[in-house]
């Protein structure tokens, strides 16, 4: 009967284990398993360890009270769970992360729990030496720059120049450097592949056994993905440093405190992703402790209009060391912008600030921009009497200077029309518009310069809501009140 | 403490000398973190109880408080600097928070204990905070919001720093004084105030936020999508309650201007705390806001029984709303207690 003997020929160990728990017979498969006499006490459906692999064992009852055992061998389902966990647990943390240093330290310490004793992930260089990342399993891992002779590893500056291709290699921890290992048994550095970009090796070390083929073959894998990960964080820093040094000129000033003059900004780009517009501000020191104030408002907004107002806020530098006059700046200025490709208007407000006895003296003048308030200690709001045309679009420009002095406590307010214009409100469509920026300035007396812009920059985003917005710039010029003891 | 009473008088008398002299002269007696959280902090905390009885305005809280915020450039300067010894830690606000004090103070002790702290201030857009935060992998971030209508804002902040693999600190009033709501919201971590938050960074290390989730799984009843229509619709709900409002109280025809505009921000107000109501779940967050507000109109002279029409009209107008009804009606039983 072939149905009865086929048992005995199947690849599959198997058992028949009588009533009173001894083994009555075995198939070749179970015979080769345990070749000494065995008296099992196996539970239905567990995973049972034998000679390094795994079994499930299945319980089958027969008619006469014993039962037979089948072992099924799950050890390779079980690893490629694991490194599908893993893997699938590497992805989420890598996701997470744009920052290189810290995609580093999650491979280095995935690695060293499940693939190695030690682990390094290195780098290429920087000028202050190569990242490097350190993970002893079990340990928290560290994170340093060093400067390291790659040279001393054989194929590894290759690794991190990122070609020629170099596959995984075995280095001889007789001969590792002092910096890579001390007391491991097996090295193997494994490239991560940076497409474009090299984004290092990772150095796997083990102190008892060798990595097997398979190992070695699925720390491949691994570093594939850590590569990808780790060279999008690279390239989205290098993305990141760029923008920041192309943009730096365009950001607002930092504004610094002068004896007889508290200055302070507010700046709010329309775009949340956005750190600049097409307002600006800035300010520049003359001689006799005067100051060269200037605000205004690029026409459009994003990028475009930022960069354009970098060129204004360079010509305006650059002409303040000829020409000081308003009415001959604005002039200036016209014919420059006018003179340039594009074809960009802006509204600006200019004023020169210069300490005197009673305070400060301010001289302001607008070309097309929204004339500046001035705020008294008292509470009383006042405009300022100056009005031009707008500066980049006519040949000819027409402006008018105001002089005011400002008592201690007294502030002088410039600011552009996405305060103005913000709309919203309670009821959502209506402006905030300048009758109410005067009302609410009337209990603003004697505000220090940076509560001035902080409370005016917060009333317009209040009004706006969780709407849209324009561009925002606030600047106040502010007499320090004097000390009274 | 005198030191209080002091710099509370400089900075109500705007005397930005004095206040700094006070500050100065506090921080030789009792050292520097004292004075941070101690002095200022509890200056800055009447700040906040006088705004609240309508004793001192918006405008005035801004003056203190950029007073009191000179002072702690005026102490931070004379503290001496040392190299960090402990971990990195970014300290900002929730985006459309203006309240920046207590974050600046956090990011002052923080400092002075050792750690290496990036103080973003407040209005921080959520990307500019996001980017900030892969460009630099600080150990920490730690948030701060003070207003309660913040708080949905504060969580899809926090939700979008968990999911770039940072642990997030809560902090500062808008949490509830237990921190109950950066509990709910998954906050690695909530600290009551600025000591007790430099002593957990210090005593513990924040586990890593698991993998990233969606905000509504901290909240499941946002399913709902009450708070979603009501804070869209929000606007059209306060227009047509006040002119339903100006049905029911002839008076308010023969308002100014200035009495229009406060009415219907009053009302921008009660709508903005009903939603966050309803985000939160939690019909207490709106009864403590119902009576607040019933002391400052009676303080402002404004008769509170307003209040009774107003609620009724916005209970006609979320009909369709069970979450929104339950907190409307249980109104009468919390102005009883």
């Amino acid at each position: 009967m072939v149905a009865v003997s086929s048992w005995l020929r199947s690849p599959c160990p198997a058992l028949v284990i009588d009533a009173s728990g001894a083994v009555h017979s075995m198939n070749d498969a179970a015979k080769s398993l345990f070749p000494q006499r065995i008296a099992p006490h196996w539970r239905h459906g567990e995973t049972v360890s034998v000679a390094e692999r795994s079994y499930a064992v299945h319980r089958a009852d027969n008619e006469d009270g014993s039962a037979t055992w089948w072992l099924l061998d799950e050890t390779d389902l079980l690893l490629e769970r694991e490194r599908a966990a893993l893997l699938t647990r590497m992805s989420g943390a890598l996701m997470m992360s744009l920052n290189p240093e810290r995609c580093m330290t999650v491979v280095a310490e995935l690695a060293a729990a499940h693939l190695a004793d030690e682990v390094l992930v290195i780098a290429p260089p920087s000028v202050d030496g190569h990242p490097v990342t350190r993970c002893r399993r079990g340990e928290p891992p560290t994170y340093e720059l060093r400067h390291v002779d790659v040279e001393a590893v054989a194929g590894l500056s290759e690794v991190l120049r990122g070609f020629p291709p170099v596959p995984s290699q075995w280095i001889d921890p007789a001969v590792a450097p002092e910096w890579l290992a001390r007391d491991v048994s097996s090295i193997v550095v494994t490239p991560l592949p940076g497409h474009g970009v090299p984004a290092g090796a990772l150095i796997l070390m083990r102190r008892g056994e060798r990595f097997s083929e398979g190992e070695e073959a699925f720390a491949r894998l691994f570093a594939s993905r850590a590569g990808v990960a780790i060279s999008a964080a690279s390239l989205f820093t290098q993305q990141a440093v760029i923008t920041e040094r192309l943009t730096r000129d365009l950001l607002p000033p930092a504004l610094r405190r002068y004896e007889h003059v508290e200055l302070a900004g507010r700046y709010r780009a329309s775009g949340d992703t956005e750190h600049v517009g097409g307002d600006f501000y800035d300010v520049h020191e003359l001689p006799d402790d005067q100051l060269f104030v200037v605000l205004g408002d690029v026409c459009g907004k994003g990028l475009d209009a930022a960069a354009q107002t970098g060129k204004v806020r360079t010509a305006v530098h650059a002409l303040l060391q000829v020409v000081t006059d308003h009415d001959k700046m604005l002039h200036a200025l016209n014919q420059a912008l006018l003179t340039t490709d594009e074809s960009r208007f802006i509204t600006t407000v200019v004023g020169t600030v210069r300490p005197v006895d009673e305070g400060l003296h301010v001289t302001l003048t607008s070309g097309g921009h929204l004339p500046p308030l001035i705020v008294r200690a008292s509470g009383a709001v006042e405009v300022a009497a100056t009005k031009g045309t707008l500066v980049g679009i006519l040949p000819r420009i027409v402006t008018a200077t105001d002089e005011v002095v400002l008592a201690p406590g007294d502030s002088c307010l410039l600011y552009t029309d996405g305060i103005t214009e913000a709309c919203g409100g309670p009821l959502g469509d209506e402006e905030f518009g300048e009758d109410r920026l005067r009302r609410a300035l009337t209990g603003c007396g004697g505000m220090p310069a940076e509560a001035l812009v902080e409370h005016v920059h917060m009333l317009a985003s209040h009004w706006i809501g969780g709407g849209a917005h324009d561009d925002m710039a606030v600047l106040a010029i502010t007499a320090p009140r004097r000390r009274t003891s | 403490m005198k030191a209080v009473d002091d710099l509370w008088e400089a900075v109500l008398d705007r005397d930005e000398h004095r206040a700094t002299d006070v500050v100065l002269a506090a921080a030789e007696d009792h050292g520097h973190e004292v004075v941070l959280l101690d002095v200022i902090g509890a200056v800055q905390q009447r700040v906040g109880r006088e705004w609240a009885a309508n004793r001192i305005s918006v405008a005035q809280e801004h003056a203190i408080t950029a007073i009191n915020d000179r002072a702690v450039t005026a102490l931070s300067i004379t503290r001496p600097r040392r190299q960090p010894v402990h971990g990195r830690v970014t300290v900002a606000c929730v985006d459309g928070e203006w309240h920046a004090l207590p974050a600046r103070l956090l990011a002052e002790v923080l400092s002075a204990r050792g750690f290496a702290v990036d103080y973003l201030g407040a209005q921080v857009p959520a990307p500019h905070l996001i980017t900030y935060l892969h460009r630099t992998g600080p150990d920490v971030v730690a948030l701060s919001s003070s207003i309660a209508t913040r708080l949905p804002a504060a969580h899809a902040t926090m939700t979008a720093c968990q999911a770039t693999g940072v642990p997030v600190m809560v902090g500062g009033a808008a949490f509830g004084t237990d921190g109950g709501h950066a509990k709910r919201f998954g906050a690695n971590a909530w600290a009551a105030d600025a000591r007790s938050a430099a002593d957990m960074l210090m005593s513990q290390t924040l586990s890593r936020p698991s993998a990233p989730h969606q905000p509504i799984d901290d909240l499941p009843h946002l399913a709902d999508q009450e708070y979603t229509l009501v804070s869209r619709s929000a606007r059209d709900l306060v227009r047509s309650v006040y002119r339903e409002l100006e049905e029911c109280l002839p008076a308010m025809k023969s308002y100014s201007d200035e009495q229009r505009q406060h009415t219907a921000e009053d009302l921008a107000h009660i709508v903005e705390f009903l939603a966050t109501a309803l985000y939160m779940n939690d019909d207490a967050l709106f009864h403590t806001f119902l009576s607040w507000t019933g002391q400052v109109l009676d303080a402002r002279g404004v008769p509170s029984r307003v209040m009774e029409p107003t609620l009724d009209l916005l209970a006609a107008q979320l009909r369709d709303f069970p979450r929104a009804q339950r907190m409307l009606k249980l109104r009468s039983c919390a102005d009883a207690q």
